[in-house]
Formats: C-alpha cells, sequence, structure tokens
C-alpha cells in the first residue's frame, strides 16, 4: 500500500475521467466512464477508511517538492476528519452521477465534465496540506460551479451565480492575504519560508495577528457555511442551480466552512477564537433560530431547505466554538449528517420538479396517493433533517448541545433546543402540503420515481441509519484528531467557559 | 434468562421489516398475520420472562452496542430488565397483541392494511424499547420514536385534512414536551456526568444534598417531556385531535401504551423525585388538576371516541396525582387496569363505529343494545371498571391512589377533593356514555339502525378477553396494600419507603375510603341514569339547558382556539417579519453593495482602456495594500 499514491488517485481519477469524457461521442460511453471515475475514487476512498489508523495523525501522505524556492509543495495527506468528509464528496458524486443518467439529456459530455471537475477540485480541498496547494482548489472549485448554476441552472441564474461567485471570491481573497501574511509573519520569527499547514499550524503568533488573520480566515468560512448574516447567496444559489448542483452545494460546499474552521481557525488561531467565542455562538443560535422561522415561511421547496440549512449549519459553527470535544465531535457529524440529508432531500425536491415541473408548495399536495415509494422517501429524509433520534441528523445535534451545555452559559444551548420544535413543524408542514390531503388533476398521472431513482435514495437512506444507530463507527475515525485540537486549544490556555 | 430479553423488541420489528418491505406488493392482506405472529412472540417471551423472575426480580441489563464516545461523554445502547420494566412489557405487550388481533377485522377493507400492519408492530418495538431502555438517552430514542409512530397513525388516513392537522399537532405539542425532556437530559448529563439510570441514581442523594435547586429543575424538564407525552394540561390538546386516527390505534396508543409513557417516566425515576419535595407537588398538582378539568369536558363530549380521549386524560392525570404523593405502586397499577379497561372501551367504541357504519356522535346512537350484546356487555363492564365499582379493575386501583393522597395529608387532601370530584365526574360522562349509545329508543333513521350489526369474531373475542381483564386485574392489588402487585415492585420503589412518603394505612381507613368511593360511583351513574335515561330526553335539550356552561365545555374552554391563534399565529407573524426583513434587509444590502461597486467599477471603466487590466489591476494592488498592512502593523 505503501507505495501505491491512494490520494492522488481519488484526487485525479475523476480528472482522468472528464478529460476522456472530452474525446466520446455517445452518452452512455461518457456515462460509463464517469460513473468508472466516481466509483473508483469512492472504492478507493473506503479503502482508505478500512487502512485507516485512528489517531494516528496525517496518514497516507504523499509530498513533492513544487516550487521549493518558495516553500510550496504538493502535499496531500487524511486524519479522521478530512477522511469523512472526502467519503461523503465521493459518495455524493458517485450518486450524482447516478442520478445524471435518469435526468440529465442535454450537453451530456458538458455537464459530466463540470461535475468531475468540481469532485477534483473538492477532494482537493479536502486533502491539501499544503496552503497553497489548498488555496488553488479552494478556487478551481469555484469555476465548475459558477459554470453548472449558470449553464443549468433556472431563469434567473446569472442573477444568482455571479452573486455566489462574487460573495465567496471576496471571502477567498482576504484569506488569499491572510495566508500569505502567514507565510511571511512565519518565516520572519522562524527564519522557515513554508506554505506547509501542519508546520505553520505548529507555529505560535501574537495576539494581534491573530485576530486580523481570524477575521480574514473568518470571512472565507463564514461565507461558505453560511452563517448569518452572510447567508442570502445560499436560497438563490440553490433555487437557481440544476438539482445535482444544489446537492453538491448544500451537501459538501458548504461543509468546507465548517471544515476550515476547525482545520486552520481553532488551531492557527486559538487566542482570537477565544475573543470571538462569544459573538460567534451568538450568531450561531441566531442562525439556528431564525433559519428556521425564515424556513417556515417560505413558499418555495428549494429555498425551504436552503433555509433549514442555515439553521442546521448553525448547530455546526454552535459545537465548533463551544470548544469541547462533545461539540466538535457533534459539529463534524452534524456536517456529515447534513450533507446526506439535505443532499437527499434536494434530489427528492429534483425528482418531484421534473415530474410536476412545479416547485411552489401551494401548487402540489396529495401525491402520496401516487407515489408510495416517494412518499415514504421523503419521510424519511424529513424526518431525519428534523433530528429524529435514531437517524443520523439526531447525533450531531445531540452532541453538539451537550458540548454547548458544558461551556457553562446553558443558554446558548437551551435556545439551540428549541430550534428542533420548529424544524418539525416546517418540514411536516411542508410534508402536509406537498404529499398528504387531495391529489391535484394535474398530478393525476404522474408515475412514482424509477427504481434507479429509488436506489441513489436508499443508498443514502442506509448510511443515514446506519449513523445514526451506531454512530461510533463515525465518531472514532476522528474522535482522535479533534481530542489533538482541543489539546492545542487547552496547551494556548483556551478554556470552553463563555463567561471568564 | 434476561439473554433471551432482547428478542421482546427484536420480533416486531421483524414483522414491521418484512411488511414494510414486501407489504405493498406481495404480502398484502398476509402483512396483518405477521404483524401479529412478531407481537405474540414478544408477548410470549415477556410472560416467561414474567414467570421465570417472579420471585427475584433482580435489576439486569445487556449491552448491545457502544452508541458513541466523546471525551469523557460514552454511552451504550443497552437493555433493562427489572420488576417495572416486565410489569410494564405484560401491559404493552398483552394489549398489543389484542389490538393486532382485533384490527385484522378492523381494518379488513381499508387499502391501507398493509401499511397499518407496518405502523402498528413499528409501535410496539418502539415502546418496549421505550419501557426497556437502561439509560436516558436510548429512553429518548424511543421516547420520540413513538411520537413518530403516534404522527404516522394519527395521520393514516392521509387524504382527510383533518388527520393530518391532527398527526402535525400531536407531534408538534410532543416536540415542545419532548424539548423540555432534552434539555432535562442534558443537563443530568452535566451534573451527574452519565445517563446511565443506576449510575444516576446512585449520585442522586449527593447531587440533592449539594444543589437542590438543580435536581429539582432535572425533574420538572423531565416532567414537561412527561406533560407532553402523557397528555397532561396545558399540554394535553393533542389527545382528542388524536382520535382522527383508526380506532385500534386510539385503543393501543392514546389510550393503553403510549400515552402511559409519562407515568413510566416519572415512575422509574422515582429515587429522583422522591429527593425533591417541590417537584413532587408540581406533579401531584397537574396531575389532580387535569384530571379534572379533562373530566368535565368529557361531560359534553357528544363524539364517541372523544368522551373517551379526555377520559384518557383525565385517568392519566389521576395516575400523575399519586406518582405525586409517593404513591408508585398505586400510580402503575391503575396503569395496569386503566390499559385493559381504557383499550376494551376504545376497541368497543370502535366496534360500535364498525357496526353502525362509520357513526361517531352519540346524538345519533342509542338502542343499540340488542343489536350489538357482546359489544354492549364488555363495554359496560369497561364502564363499570372505569367508573370503579366494585370488585372491577379501576376500582382497586383508583380507590389506592384516592386513599395515598389522604395519608399523604397536607396538601393531599386538597388532592383528594379533586380526584374524588373527577371520579364522580367519570361516573357520570361513561354512563351518559353508555346509556346514550346502547340504551333508551334509538336516534338513527331507521333505514340505518337496521343495518347496525354485531362486529366478527376477530373484533369481538378481543373485547371478551379484555373484559376478562378489566373485571379481573384488580386483583393482582388485592389485598390493598398487599398484593402481588405490591411485592413484586417493592423493591423498585423502595426509595418512597426511605424518604417516608409510604403510609401503612389501618383496615378502617382502607375500608373507609373504599365505602366513599364506591358511593361516589354509583351517585355519578345514578345522575347520568336520572338525566339521560328516565325521562330519555334528546341530548340536544339537555346540552340547552346547561346554557354557557355547555359552550364553554363543549369548546374545551377555548384552549386550542387560543392556542392556534396566539401560539401558532404569533410564530407564523415572527416568521413572516423575519422572512421579510431576510428578503429585504440582509439581502438588500448585499444587492445594495453590489450596485455601489458595480457603480465604481463602471467609473473606473471609463478612464482605464479595458476591463480585465482593470480586475487584475486593482486585485494586485488591493491584496498588496491588505498584505503590506498586515506585515507591517500587526504581527
Amino acid at each position: 500500500m505503501e507505495s501505491i499514491p491512494i490520494l492522488s488517485l481519488i484526487l485525479w481519477l475523476p480528472l482522468v475521467a472528464a478529460v476522456v469524457v472530452l474525446f466520446l461521442p455517445e452518452r452512455r460511453a461518457m456515462f460509463a466512464v464517469s460513473l468508472a471515475g466516481t466509483l473508483l475514487s469512492l472504492v478507493l476512498s473506503v479503502v482508505v477508511w478500512v487502512s485507516f489508523e485512528s489517531g494516528a495523525g496525517m496518514q497516507f501522505r504523499e509530498t513533492f517538492d513544487w516550487l521549493p524556492a518558495l516553500g510550496i509543495q504538493y502535499a496531500l495527506g487524511v486524519d479522521g476528519i478530512s477522511l469523512l468528509m472526502v467519503l461523503l464528496n465521493t459518495f455524493l458524486f458517485f450518486l450524482c452521477i447516478v442520478y445524471a443518467w435518469a435526468s440529465v439529456h442535454e450537453r451530456v459530455k458538458e455537464y459530466l465534465f463540470t461535475m468531475l471537475i468540481l469532485e477534483v477540485g473538492i477532494t482537493g480541498v479536502f486533502l491539501a496540506l499544503d496552503f497553497v496547494l489548498f488555496y488553488v482548489f479552494w478556487e478551481v472549485m469555484l469555476i465548475p460551479m459558477y459554470v453548472l448554476i449558470g449553464v443549468w441552472g433556472g431563469e434567473r441564474r446569472v442573477y444568482a451565480t455571479v452573486k455566489f461567485v462574487l460573495y465567496t471570491l471576496f471571502g477567498s481573497l482576504l484569506m488569499l492575504v491572510a495566508i500569505l501574511a502567514l507565510y511571511f509573519v512565519h518565516g520572519n520569527t522562524t527564519g522557515v519560508y513554508t506554505f506547509d499547514i501542519l508546520e505553520l499550524t505548529q507555529g505560535t503568533y501574537g495576539e494581534r495577528f491573530q485576530l486580523w488573520a481570524f477575521l480574514a480566515f473568518f470571512l472565507a468560512f463564514a461565507i461558505k457555511v453560511p452563517m448569518i448574516p452572510f447567508h442570502t447567496w445560499l436560497p438563490d444559489a440553490h433555487v437557481e442551480a440544476p438539482t445535482t448542483g444544489s446537492v453538491i452545494l448544500a451537501g459538501i460546499l458548504l461543509k468546507m466552512g465548517g471544515y476550515g474552521f476547525i482545520r486552520f481557525s481553532l488551531p492557527l488561531f486559538p487566542d482570537a477564537s477565544e475573543l470571538a467565542q462569544t459573538a460567534i455562538l451568538v450568531l450561531s443560535v441566531i442562525a439556528i433560530l431564525y433559519g428556521a422561522l425564515v424556513a417556515l415561511m417560505q413558499t418555495d421547496l428549494k429555498k425551504l431547505i436552503a433555509y433549514s440549512s442555515v439553521s442546521h449549519m448553525g448547530f455546526v459553527t454552535l459545537g465548533i466554538f463551544s470548544f469541547t470535544q462533545q461539540g466538535l465531535d457533534g459539529a463534524i457529524m452534524q456536517m456529515f449528517s447534513h450533507g446526506l440529508v439535505t443532499g437527499a432531500l434536494f434530489l427528492c425536491v429534483g425528482q418531484l420538479y421534473e415530474r410536476t415541473h412545479d416547485r411552489l408548495i401551494a401548487n402540489l399536495g396529495g401525491l402520496a396517493h401516487r407515489w408510495p415509494v416517494y412518499a415514504t422517501l421523503l419521510l424519511f429524509f424529513s424526518l431525519a433533517s428534523i433530528g429524529l433520534p435514531g437517524l443520523s441528523g439526531f447525533v450531531g445535534e445531540f452532541m453538539v448541545l451537550l458540548g454547548a451545555f458544558m461551556t457553562g452559559t446553558r443558554i446558548f444551548g437551551v435556545l439551540a433546543v428549541l430550534g428542533i420544535i420548529l424544524s418539525a413543524a416546517y418540514m411536516l408542514w411542508m410534508y402536509w402540503r406537498v404529499m398528504l390531503g387531495t391529489l391535484k388533476d394535474a398530478h393525476s398521472r404522474l408515475e412514482d420515481i424509477t427504481r434507479l431513482e429509488t436506489a441513489v435514495l436508499v443508498a443514502l437512506a442506509v448510511v443515514v441509519v446506519w449513523a445514526g444507530v451506531q454512530p461510533q463507527i463515525f465518531v472514532e475515525l476522528f474522535s482522535a484528531d479533534t481530542s489533538g485540537i482541543m489539546q492545542g486549544l487547552a496547551e494556548s490556555g483556551v478554556s470552553s467557559a463563555v463567561i471568564r | 434468562m434476561a439473554d433471551v430479553a432482547w428478542l421482546i423488541p427484536l420480533l416486531p420489528f421483524v414483522a414491521f421489516a418484512i411488511n414494510g418491505v414486501f407489504g405493498r406488493k406481495y404480502l398484502k392482506k398476509h402483512t396483518g398475520l405477521i404483524a401479529n405472529a412478531g407481537v405474540l412472540g414478544a408477548l410470549v417471551v415477556s410472560v416467561a420472562l414474567f414467570i421465570a423472575q417472579l420471585d427475584h426480580a433482580e435489576p439486569q441489563s445487556v449491552t448491545l452496542w457502544t452508541w458513541a464516545v466523546s471525551g469523557d461523554f460514552a454511552l451504550d445502547i443497552a437493555l433493562r430488565v427489572d420488576a417495572l420494566t416486565l410489569v410494564m412489557l405484560l401491559v404493552v405487550t398483552s394489549v398489543s397483541f389484542m389490538v393486532h388481533v382485533y384490527s385484522i377485522g378492523y381494518m379488513e377493507h381499508d387499502p391501507g392494511f398493509w401499511r397499518f400492519f407496518t405502523y402498528l408492530p413499528l409501535f410496539v418495538f418502539a415502546m418496549i424499547m421505550l419501557v426497556m431502555a437502561n439509560n436516558l438517552l436510548v429512553l429518548f430514542v424511543f421516547w420520540e420514536a413513538v411520537g413518530l409512530c403516534s404522527y404516522l397513525l394519527i395521520g393514516f388516513w392521509f387524504e382527510r385534512q383533518s388527520a393530518s392537522a391532527a398527526a402535525v399537532k400531536a407531534f408538534l405539542t410532543n416536540r415542545i414536551g419532548d424539548v423540555g425532556f432534552l434539555i432535562g437530559l442534558l443537563l443530568a448529563w452535566y451534573v451527574f456526568g452519565t445517563l446511565d439510570y443506576d449510575e444516576i441514581f446512585a449520585q442522586a442523594p449527593a447531587v440533592a444534598a449539594a444543589t437542590p435547586g438543580m435536581l429539582t429543575i432535572i425533574c420538572l424538564l423531565l416532567f414537561v417531556g412527561a406533560m407532553g407525552k402523557s397528555a397532561q394540561f396545558p399540554l394535553h390538546v393533542w389527545l382528542p385531535d388524536a382520535m382522527e386516527g383508526p380506532t385500534p390505534v386510539s385503543a393501543l396508543i392514546h389510550a393503553a401504551t403510549m400515552v402511559t409513557a409519562g407515568v413510566y417516566m416519572v415512575a422509574r425515576f422515582n429515587p429522583l423525585y422522591v429527593l425533591s419535595s417541590n417537584a413532587m407537588a408540581v406533579v401531584a398538582i397537574v396531575g389532580a388538576f387535569t384530571a379534572l378539568f379533562a373530566a368535565t369536558i368529557g361531560l359534553a363530549q357528544n363524539d364517541i371516541k372523544r368522551v373517551l380521549a379526555y377520559s384518557t386524560v383525565s385517568q392519566l392525570g389521576l395516575m400523575f396525582m399519586a406518582l405525586g404523593v409517593g404513591a408508585f405502586t398505586a400510580a402503575i397499577f391503575h396503569l395496569a387496569t386503566h390499559a385493559f379497561f381504557k383499550g376494551l372501551l376504545f376497541l368497543g367504541s370502535g366496534s360500535v363505529i364498525h357496526g353502525t357504519n362509520e357513526e361517531q356522535d352519540m346524538q345519533r346512537m342509542g338502542g343499540l343494545f340488542g343489536k350489538m350484546p357482546v359489544t354492549g356487555s364488555t363495554y359496560i363492564i369497561g364502564g363499570l371498571a372505569l367508573s370503579g365499582i366494585i370488585p372491577l379493575a379501576g376500582f382497586w386501583s383508583k380507590d389506592e391512589l384516592l386513599g395515598a393522597t389522604l395519608l399523604a395529608g397536607g396538601m393531599g387532601y386538597l388532592l383528594y377533593a379533586l380526584g374524588a370530584s373527577a371520579s364522580f365526574l367519570t361516573a357520570i360522562y361513561t354512563f351518559r356514555m353508555i346509556f346514550l349509545t346502547f340504551f333508551g329508543k334509538t336516534r338513527m333513521e331507521t333505514g340505518r339502525f337496521s343495518h347496525v350489526h354485531e362486529s366478527p369474531r376477530v373484533m369481538t373475542i378481543p373485547l371478551i378477553v379484555l373484559a376478562v381483564g378489566a373485571a379481573l386485574a384488580g386483583f393482582v392489588g388485592v389485598p390493598p396494600e398487599h398484593g402481588l402487585i405490591h411485592d413484586y415492585l417493592h423493591d423498585t420503589f423502595i426509595a418512597a419507603e426511605l424518604a417516608g412518603l409510604v403510609h401503612k394505612p389501618s383496615t378502617a381507613f382502607v375500608l373507609g375510603v373504599m365505602a366513599v368511593s364506591t358511593l361516589i360511583a354509583l351517585v355519578g351513574i345514578l345522575i347520568a341514569y336520572s338525566i339521560f335515561m328516565r325521562k330519555s330526553p334528546a341530548p340536544e335539550t339537555v346540552a340547552g339547558r346547561a346554557g354557557p356552561l355547555h359552550t364553554l365545555l363543549v369548546n374545551k374552554y377555548f384552549l386550542d382556539d387560543f392556542y392556534d391563534t396566539v401560539l401558532a399565529g404569533g410564530t407564523r407573524g415572527v416568521g413572516w417579519l423575519f422572512a421579510w426583513f431576510d428578503l429585504n434587509i440582509v439581502d438588500g444590502l448585499v444587492n445594495l453593495i453590489g450596485l455601489i461597486v458595480s457603480g465604481v467599477g463602471g467609473g473606473l471603466r471609463r478612464m482605464q482602456t479595458g476591463r480585465l487590466e482593470n480586475y487584475a489591476f486593482s486585485v494586485v494592488l488591493g491584496t498588496a495594500l491588505v498584505l503590506a498592512f498586515y506585515i507591517i502593523m500587526v504581527r
């Protein structure tokens, strides 16, 4: 195993597939190659998972000099946190391509090419151990997403995609500046000029520098999560994005923000994180409640789920900035679960839209009469989304709440718990209006989802149940790494208590 | 023997899984048999386990797997078998099995037959896990899971808007309670550092000594969950609406088993509750008030199932009242007897609805006894048990818990007054219901009346079995305070005795309370007779005579309307406000900034030759400036 650069294979296989797709004439062949590429990436990620050693830090590392004069390397590696994200990523992309087989019939070549490049960009973000490499992937990923929404999107796709790109670009440019600053400050103090993420995270930085650099990183990540008040690009992007675009957007893109907080903000800037803690906890709780209340009022299915994402991602930042092991573990589980569940919900909405050509809740109703299989699966994922115990959504929320209660200021935890009433309200209300009651005449001849579509959703459902019933399988992957982060915080004198 | 305990939840779960996967396309009507087999299996294993441990029910636990470990939080999925669990298992599995048998007949012509027999064993599985949980988290998981089953089954006939509305109402009201429960659970972990029952109980006295306020808060928060699940005032509003579900569901979930989960939970946490007299007082008062409050509403309902629903709320209130004065055994005793006679009454009402071709309004019934003798007779047995007539099951348990309030002294006298009044009203509304339904001249149209028929055997046999239970189940508690159930549960509830909450009554006291109770019930029945039978007036005339009081009662004190307008409407209002704010202010600002930037960009563009260079230039310049700032100013 040592000799095979397995992470590089996971990372670049989709690119190989993308290039091959360009030269293929036939839809069937293009899909075969894309499926093979994404499936192979998924299988290799599972291989990494199986041979992964919990608690042994960064593994499967590959390091080559890229621009040695500037201290830039091609460096990849996984720990438990990034491995889980890579698994989520390769899993969702494979399912998206399967789903696209049934649903994408126009500009297939371009579509598959874009999707595969997107997968490379996102996987790279989670695998990179060099800041320049990381930043390249972070920005590269924007382009295919821009194309995906801009070409296959809905009516207001230009507005949505420009907003999405400008917003995230704004955040990431500031991050670039902070990365460069980090490079120089680290070089000036130690004499070692490097972009090596692990080495930079080992260093200690002055409080004032930490604060400014933290703010720059914060903006980049907060926009990605998205935290309130940087969230308004999300509903627009979701509404206009094609189904698989929404799946990837909600499923993985948002996770890059949370991942960034965990991987960079906490270890690099512990003192600044501590200073920002109260403010971020307040924003998190606002996100949970405000996002849910706004979701309650949405008339468009995609917007409803978009705002529910804002609410659910509030739990992620709440957990991370509780500075507790449970909060951190919960945040990661919440990201994993949200990726599966919200990805599935967007697939469901896509299937509904393809049949009814409608996403307005008021125009739907009674579809359970015609679609028993679909009705069951949509109900399942709605319940997972509202955090029903026994399914994955509960695990993250529960552990985050445990962490929030440990901060000593229990008000954040108590307020966050109220969010679970609101989430039940908007999801069940949505389900009632869309699936129950009387069927509209216009929909009386629509067919239930196909076997292929069912299979995609069932695959997601299996993992949702698994992670809900036996979360330890996933938690044990990364709990050693999160406890390392906690230890780092403790060494910097950061405690979880909000009021000191 | 506890090694096979996992079979009890597993068998109904397997039935659920088989029916869920193969029911719609392949099994269809066979789903009924599979569900019955699964639940019967659970019943058999429960009985075997009970018999094997009849003399000695030491608490045992079986660890299944590790749920999650995170820092100092660690939790196992574990099952518990002890006396209280076994009593609950017997009640749950036996009533469940009767309801499953009955449902084969009741649901026979329903197109959702397979779906019904998928949900029903799922509920049984969840309820079994709820009573077998060995820590607060597993309890909470299945606490919500039974709520989900309740949601699915209330909304079973999903083409009816009212059914869907009732289902959502039930789920949301329960979630409000569950939030309390969850906060209590999180606090418990914060205080005790564990969620395991025995570990919490072991630490409870020390915690009570150090921070008594915290213990009270935890007890009260858990009780908020119980108020939701067991439909106590002011969270009772969902239960009457839950009658939108098929009647076997009302019998099983909304009378006999799930709604007793709150009572079970407080009883389970008796070592915690006895340490907080304040929490106990709240439990008792809420229970006693709810008992009387719901009974008054029950007087004015015309839907046969709604009478029973308010009766259930009222009876659950009595159980909480008993818990609140430390009479844990009496509460569980009443829970068990109530499961039989209320399950019987609900199934009986279902038989009436079935036999009258979907009539639920008692104003259009009357005189059905001759047409449905088995249903009628068993119904009367259930009614007598509910009213507390000696020697039927309800008499013994209700009498014991009323006696316990008197023995508690102090506030206990008030509780007794509330409880006894509730019992008095219970006898009235129960026999009002029996008289209006089965006796007097029929108020049905002749065409419909002639088609009224007795239900098939598959439905009447469960009625007979439950009637036997309703008649005889009380004898597990005879003689009072020294019956089988008292000995069996003695160790489980030892904490109450140690806390000095258990008072041994004298024989004269016991007999005195019995005499008073019997008198109250008989007077109630006589009043119902004199109003509704002697002159047998139209129910509407009686209602008219009651005037504004009737308006108040028939509208359930307008509490539901208050919730709809103020709470639900208020939430929607805030949501509307935030949605407006989000669209116009937050996003408006973003767009405004976009406009300004593009305006400036437009100005620059006129000065520059090309657009691309302009961007590149400003990016490089901007980046360099900010970078310089970083390096020079802050390091």
